[in-house]
């Protein structure tokens, strides 16, 4: 087993190669941003340093967001390109839950929530709660204000993410990762724990667009 | 380096509303599989960055699957893939880009992004030949209006002159909602126009006197035409009277094509150019390329000007250019290749 996966649903590009037993390689981009220019060169990265080949791989993974439009579609595109082109399974996983994971295996326990820059003063956010080796989805993805998410989830539930970084006045901020670690999202996958969901992007927004309003006059 | 004569090449178009794959071999056309998020803008008047960019998505994979099976080739069996990495919309040429790396990884391929005007130029070679040199090329669409002087299509590539406000296709799309005709607006004002005198109003040719034309030679100007449009609309529903669509649309189009077509043979004679191609989706109006061969004629200069399905964007054309690049023996794009909304026409590769 190979899984190579990959998310860009932050601002930090991250890619792994997991073998069923272990993380192989795992590159992170070097710059925040510029999903588009720093992915595929870190998945060729990952293969060099992990001595594997493109055709070695038996499963792609992509974390599908919630996360800023533009990068995101840049790794479930990427994704599907090659899932398509190797004709090897691509596994969607919601990147709040990579985070969430990562978090329960670094030792937390019970409930939780995770929280990450959702851009014009909002975050996306989904709560888990732990239950033996995994975390359970209690509920979301979903957008909103963090203030609003702080008064849904009461004033003691960790917030963990980056969301909870930004918004640290108004989020019970906990400790743990900022960003989804695509090592985390490749054991998932290998392990078989994963939420799997259709590598699509949970854009949980409507595109920006207004119909035009009545003709413009000239003068 | 690579450098094939006849190189099999695929290409990938995302940089506005048209998700396109096709694969060719040098100049010979093999695939062109375009699907297009038209329908989904209509509703808006205009193309909305982040709808186009989800449809590219969800198309990308369709039209590369597409694209082979029309072929009858693998990209497995490729000498290279070739994408638009700009000018366009940022977003939408990024779902193409991050694709094209993605089959450049998988197949482990030389990767070449391209221009999408010099594509615009090049996509004739699949139906007239190699282009001579050199050629003039007009280029008329909705996101741009560029007058080009192609030495050679892979390495030398000039702006005679370009739009300073809007595109073509952007002023007919503007003057069809001024006139109650739906999105987008081109097909239908070449349509109505057709049962109208375009001499009954006389509208602004832009650019074309004075101090303007010094520092304007061969560019454009279609904002000031569009307003004045609109201000005689405005002025005859003021007065009362109806308007003859048929006869602003002709009006309005015989403007546009006029100075398009004059100051194209202006450009071509000022660079002894004898041959010109005319590309883009306004390439498809009729009273366009009326003007431009009637006189080109009188200049003895060709014109060129690829079927329609070729004119508006697709990813034959983007195929066609990649091919040119590998066949001059130029190097290809990194693996960090970035899209340039802006790239200027005389970068052809990336
Ligand atoms: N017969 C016609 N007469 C005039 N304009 C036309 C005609 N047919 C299409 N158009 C115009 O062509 C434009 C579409 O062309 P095309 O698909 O090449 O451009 P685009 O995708 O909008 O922009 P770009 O190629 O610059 O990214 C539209 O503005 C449309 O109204
Ligand atoms: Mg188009």
């Amino acid at each position: 087993m190979l899984v190579l996966a990959l998310d860009t649903a932050s601002p930090t590009v991250s890619v792994a190669l997991h073998d069923g037993t272990s993380v192989l390689a795992s590159v992170t981009g070097a710059d925040a941003m510029h999903h588009g220019e720093q992915l595929a060169p870190a998945i060729a990265r990952a293969l060099a340093e992990a001595g594997r080949a493109m055709g070695d791989v038996t499963a792609v993974a992509t974390g599908v967001g919630p996360g800023p439009f533009t990068g995101l579609r840049v790794g479930v595109v990427t994704a599907r390109t090659l899932g398509a082109s190797l004709g090897v399974p691509v596994h969607g996983v919601c990147s709040l839950d990579v985070v969430a994971e990562q978090a329960r295996a670094e030792g937390r326990d019970g409930t939780f929530a995770v929280a990450t820059d959702a851009r014009r003063k909002e975050v996306y956010w989904a709560a888990y709660e732990t239950a033996g080796d995994r975390v359970r989805r209690t509920s979301g993805p979903q957008v909103a204000r963090a203030a609003d998410v702080a008064a849904l989830l009461g004033g003691d539930v960790p917030v963990i993410g980056r969301g909870a970084d930004l918004y640290a006045d108004d989020l019970a901020r906990g400790e743990g990762p900022s960003d989804p670690d695509a090592g985390v999202l490749a054991a998932l996958v290998a392990s078989g724990r994963a939420d799997v969901v259709e590598p699509e992007p949970m854009y949980l927004r409507r595109p920006d667009a207004v119909p035009p309003g009545a003709r413009k006059r000239a003068s | 380096m690579l450098r094939v004569s006849s190189p099999l090449v695929l290409g990938i178009e995302s940089s506005c509303d048209e998700t396109g794959v096709g694969i060719v071999r040098g100049t010979e056309l093999l695939a062109n599989a375009v699907a297009s998020s038209v329908d989904e803008h209509v509703r808006f008047g205009g193309v909305v960055p982040e709808v186009a960019s989800r449809a590219h998505l969800e198309a990308m994979v369709p039209m590369i699957e597409k694209a082979q099976a029309d072929a009858g080739v693998s990209v497995a069996d490729v000498d290279a893939i070739a994408v638009t990495c700009g000018p366009g919309l940022t977003g939408a040429l990024l779902v193409g880009i991050a694709a094209a790396k993605a089959l450049a990884l998988a197949y482990d391929k030389p990767l070449y992004g391209v221009n999408h005007l010099v594509a615009h130029v090049c996509v004739d070679q699949l139906v007239h030949g190699p282009l001579p040199r050199p050629t003039a090329a007009l280029l008329v669409s909705g996101g741009h209006t560029s007058l080009l002087l192609v030495d050679d299509v892979a390495t030398d590539v000039q702006m005679l002159g370009e739009t300073i406000d809007d595109a073509a296709g952007e002023a007919f799309d503007k003057v069809a909602r001024l006139l109650g005709l739906p999105y987008p607006g081109g097909p239908h004002v070449d349509r109505v126009a057709r049962d109208g005198d375009g001499t009954t109003i006389a509208f602004p040719r832009g650019l074309t006197g004075g101090r303007d034309l010094d520092r304007h030679r061969f560019d454009f100007s279609f904002s000031g035409l569009k307003s004045a449009v609109a201000r005689h609309v405005e002025h005859e529903e003021r007065m009362g009277r109806e308007i003859s669509v048929p006869d602003v649309a002709a009006s309005f189009q015989d403007a546009v094509c006029d100075v398009l077509s004059a100051k194209t043979m202006k450009a071509c004679v000022a660079n002894g150019v004898e041959h010109l191609v005319v590309g883009g989706g306004v390439a498809a109006n009729g009273r366009l390329r009326q003007f431009v061969e009637e006189r080109a004629a009188r200049h003895g200069i060709e014109v060129r000007v690829p079927p329609p399905v070729l004119c508006t964007d697709n990813g034959a054309m983007v195929a066609a250019l990649g091919a040119a690049v590998v066949s001059a023996g130029l190097p290809p794009s990194s693996l960090d290749l970035a899209a340039d909304s802006s790239l200027p026409v005389t970068r052809v590769v990336a």
